[in-house]
């Protein structure tokens, strides 16, 4: 499976969630399956969509789901121990890993060599770090919203892109909507 | 005046209750002072622009954030401010010592001295140099005219302003 397919088969269960979804394919494939004022779509900033829901899920109660990328996650490393130090039991940082930078042409990363973000994230002091792969996603999502655990769920999968519309939505509308949604 | 104390009290009186942290000499006792205290949350980051990431999360989620760097993670910290703090219109109060310029001792910190206020300015960046310990009695108004803004406002602390090194 693609991250696509996986957004597709999630896509119930995120509905009801807030999430912070990755820059670039992630956030318009997310956006053209099932748009919900519950996203909040990443235009820019590379790398900062773990670091963005841990500070919500931090503010406040509701669970925070994290939709990333193997790619994002290598750029900003020092995610992990801020994460593995802090993070509170509705933070789920959710990696779909399909070993390459989708948004850039899928040129590989080195989780498709010898690198091991599940390992990585446990040495950096997360206690439920879970890797599947793609086709049972789901219910390890539900697991982990159901756990009520700060959970690292590292999603093995394809590399590979749907043909999705770029999000011409303003930054401010996306990011006011999604503030309302935190807050009904 | 304890300036550590003053500075802390201002961000929990306009009710700044998250705060991340990457440190410097400067900044280690306000830092530690808010460190300690019950009505601000304190989470170190690792880098700046992951800082960033914490804040503009945090006020999603209602809480008023601030984040304490030197002036070096300016360079570190553009495309974040333009992307996503700017971008998204966030208030971010960052309070930054202003590492290289009078009484520095480390003359490698004078290279992005000579930077930060052109690149503050060039981001269309408000900036505030505190250069004199007096110069404190402006952070409240700071603070509440970046709330008022919505925007990124830098306040650079220069080395006079902490006092010097110790041995200056």
């Amino acid at each position: 499976m693609i991250r696509s397919e996986i957004l597709k088969e999630i896509a119930p269960i995120l509905r009801d969630q807030l999430v912070v979804c990755n820059i670039g394919i992630p956030s318009q494939e997310l956006h053209a399956i099932d748009d919900q004022p519950t996203n909040f779509y990443m235009l820019g900033t590379m790398g900062l969509a773990s670091s963005i829901g841990l500070g919500l899920a931090l503010a406040q109660p509701k669970p925070v789901i994290v939709i990333d990328g193997d790619g994002s996650i290598l750029t900003n490393l020092g995610t992990l121990p801020t994460i593995g130090n802090n993070a509170p039991g509705n933070y789920i940082l959710m990696i779909i890993d399909n070993g390459s930078y989708g948004s850039t042409g899928d040129q590989p990363t080195y989780t498709s060599q010898r690198t091991d973000l599940a390992g990585m994230a446990r040495a950096a002091g997360c206690a439920r770090v879970v890797e599947v792969q793609d086709k049972d996603t789901g219910p390890a999502l539900e697991e982990a919203l159901a756990s009520g655990e700060a959970t690292v769920l590292v999603v093995k999968c394809d590399s590979g892109n749907a043909k999705m519309p770029v999000i011409t939505m303003d930054p401010v509308v996306i990011r006011d909507r999604f503030m309302k949604a935190v807050a009904g | 005046m304890n300036i550590d104390k003053r500075i802390a009290d201002d961000l929990a009186a306009n009710g700044v209750s998250f705060v991340t942290t990457v440190p410097c000499k400067q900044l280690a006792g306000v830092i530690e002072e808010i460190d300690q205290r019950d009505d601000i949350f304190h989470i170190p980051s690792n880098k700046e622009d992951e800082g960033m990431g914490l804040c503009a999360g945090a006020w999603m989620g209602g809480k008023r954030p601030a984040i304490i760097m030197q002036n070096t993670a300016i360079g570190v910290t553009i495309n974040t401010l333009a992307t996503l703090i700017q971008y998204y219109r966030m208030p971010l109060p960052m309070l930054i010592s202003y590492r290289g310029e009078l009484r520095e001792p480390v003359a490698c910190q004078v290279e992005m001295a000579v930077h930060t206020k052109a690149l503050l300015a060039q981001l269309n960046i408000p900036a505030y140099h505190f250069h004199w310990q007096k110069d404190v009695e402006e952070l409240d108004n700071i603070l509440k005219y970046t709330f008022m803004c919505n925007k990124p406002v830098a306040i650079l602390t220069d080395a006079n302003f902490w006092g010097g090194y110790g041995d200056q």
